[in-house]
């Protein structure tokens, strides 16, 4: 159909407004209402009502005192929050950096035109997105056991000696990391993947041409055009990232709630869940919300502000 | 040219290698899951699945209401798959195709929920809950599930690109109400978009954890993610048991995928930025 013909076409649609019955001018109200009413209960309102929280000790059965920044001071002073704070960054960063990197790498592999089994191997990269967190988590805690796992059975076999990885702080972040890590790159790969196939193939047979190797070609014309969606993915990561909850709390049997005697992967969603839901204070739970919050907003702002500097490389 | 057509060999080793790393853990889990606890403890590790599945899977069934935990997460991931389906695409027909005061405004909230971080608002909701009466229902987890932000922008998407405003306004002219046109002439065109979102839904209810896990307190509530969690206590005691209702959880969306995986993938390449 022409363009010409369709224009004069979508006029009636402001015309016939005027005419439309009542019920018919509310409809797309009523249309859109069911989202915006879930929305306001139970994540708008539960939003604003932690900063509110947060200003009281709030004992869920008992007195609700208000207290003002009490809570806040109370936080800052805590080092358990500082623990957790530090934890919920480095298992985010070791987990989301490798994740966008190999989801790179691997879109670009998967962009070839003349790739063969291009749908498995798609789908392959699929599985670990439709597998819980839950049945993740514990697949890997068995694989990662210093007495009876995999991973310790095959570094015996090359001489390295068992290790604890839940013992210490950064190999038991590592470890949660690979779980975040094998749970979501294939998701991205495929986020990547459908950015670079809408890059024309001439492009690249173009650069091919120029002499261009898969590095330069991948270099200067894959990454460049994928801007847009690496900045997506950054930021979602992040909000994801950072909120970590289920893999340091399942993979530790003992302490879950610390996760580990002395907090070695406590995060703030687990510290959160901690004060909150196990010991009641629900104005210090808030408190780490909030704190939460800013940190995902700083975070997600500050990526926001550095990944859209990815410019297309000169020379 | 020719030569820069070419898959290199390489290639397939490294994509061979990412999809092994996919692929796995899941057989690793089928593989502890059918042994018994000696041999799942012994070095080195058994490697070939055992012949004990289903001992361990009967064994599943009588520590925790398992069969039970499969049928709430069915319901619940079922009800919010089919509520993304259609209040998404509802949602989404308004924005893209309907003409109102706010449109714009209204549309513009939906997609900066999109980046607020609401689940960390768990104490607050889990009061609002309570307040509902809703603890320890599994209405707790359906109705907050049921639309999304990520939904209606998808849905819009599909729907500004897929129904076109002659379409529209034929059916306008032949006298068809807003709600006919949604429901006769919109959501018929975008029927495989609106599949996959009720099946990306469908995914991210039944995996869900850390909210069921707030809410749900009995037994007979508790969705696969959580028996999973209750069978976990009894890891340090058999670590088969726990690896078996991980994969009996697993197994549903596994079988899933296997039938419907090819349009998950398409999908999920369809909604995404292109360049």
């Amino acid at each position: 159909m022409s363009a010409t013909l369709s224009r004069p076409r979508s006029l009636p649609a402001a015309t016939a407004r005027v005419r439309h019955s009542l019920p018919e001018r509310l409809a797309p109200y009523a249309y859109i209402a069911p989202f915006f009413l879930i929305f306001a209960v139970f994540g708008l309102v539960p939003l604003l009502f932690t900063f509110y929280v947060a200003l009281f000790d709030w004992n869920p059965i008992g007195e609700h005192v208000f207290v003002g920044a009490g809570n806040f001071n109370r936080l800052l002073a805590d080092t358990r929050f500082w623990n957790a704070a530090w934890n919920t960054i480095s298992i985010w960063l070791l987990s989301t950096v490798p994740q966008l990197v190999l989801a790179l790498g691997l879109a670009h592999l998967l962009n070839h035109a003349r790739l063969r089994l291009a749908v498995w191997w798609r789908m392959s990269m699929l599985v670990p997105y439709i597998t819980s967190v839950a049945a993740t988590t514990i697949v890997f805690a068995q694989m990662f056991d210093r007495d009876y796992g995999l991973l310790n059975w095959l570094l015996g076999l090359v001489g390295a000696g068992p290790i604890d990885f839940l013992q210490s702080g950064w190999t038991s972040h590592l470890m949660i990391a690979v779980m975040v890590t094998w749970r979501w790159f294939g998701y991205t790969t495929l986020l990547y993947l459908a950015s670079l196939q809408a890059v024309p193939r001439t492009v690249y047979e173009a650069a091919a041409v120029d002499g261009a190797g898969a590095w330069k070609q991948f270099r200067h014309i894959s990454i460049p055009s994928l801007r847009p969606v690496i900045v997506f993915t950054i930021v979602t990561s992040t909000i994801g990232g950072l909120q970590v909850f289920t893999e340091p709390l399942l993979v530790t049997t003992t302490s879950p709630l610390t996760c580990g005697a002395v907090r070695q992967c406590q995060t703030l969603t687990l510290f959160l869940y901690e004060q909150g839901f196990g010991r009641f204070q629900f104005g210090y739970g808030a408190a780490i919300g909030v704190a939460l919050f800013v940190l995902i907003i700083a975070i997600a702002s500050l990526n926001y502000v550095l990944s859209t500097r990815i410019r297309p490389e000169r020379g | 040219m020719n030569k820069a057509n070419r898959v290199r060999w390489w290639t397939y080793l490294l994509l061979a290698v990412a999809a092994l790393a996919c692929v796995f853990p899941l057989y690793w889990m089928f593989v502890v899951a059918s042994t018994d606890t000696a041999t799942a403890t012994r070095m080195p590790p058994e490697i070939v699945p055992g012949g004990n599945f289903m001992h361990l899977a009967g064994l599943v069934v009588s520590t925790v209401p398992f069969i039970r935990a499969i049928g709430n997460s069915l319901l619940v991931a079922g009800s919010i798959g089919i509520g993304h389906a259609v209040l998404c695409s509802l949602a989404g027909f308004a924005f893209a195709k309907l003409r109102f005061p706010g449109r714009n405004a209204l549309f513009l909230v939906v997609v900066l929920t999109m980046t607020v971080p609401t689940q960390l608002a768990v104490i607050p909701q889990y009061m609002i809950i309570s307040w509902l009466g809703w603890v320890d229902t599994l209405q707790a987890l359906i109705v907050p599930g049921l639309a999304s932000a990520f939904g209606i922008f998808w849905m819009r998407q599909h729907l500004a690109t897929t129904l076109s405003d002659e379409i529209l306004q034929a059916a306008r002219i032949d006298g068809a109400g807003t709600w006919q046109i949604f429901w006769r002439v919109a959501f018929p065109l975008v029927r495989p978009a609106a599949f996959v979102l009720g099946l990306l839904g469908f995914v991210t209810a039944w995996n869900d954890f850390l909210w069921p896990f707030i809410v749900l307190k009995s037994p007979e509530m508790y969705t696969a993610q959580i028996a999973i969690k209750a069978l976990q206590n009894n890891y340090v005691v058999d670590l088969g048991l726990a690896m078996s209702g991980s994969f009996l959880a697993t197994l549903p969306l596994l079988v899933l995928f296997v039938f419907v995986g090819r349009r998950m993938v398409a999908g999920i390449m369809d909604g995404a930025f292109k360049g």
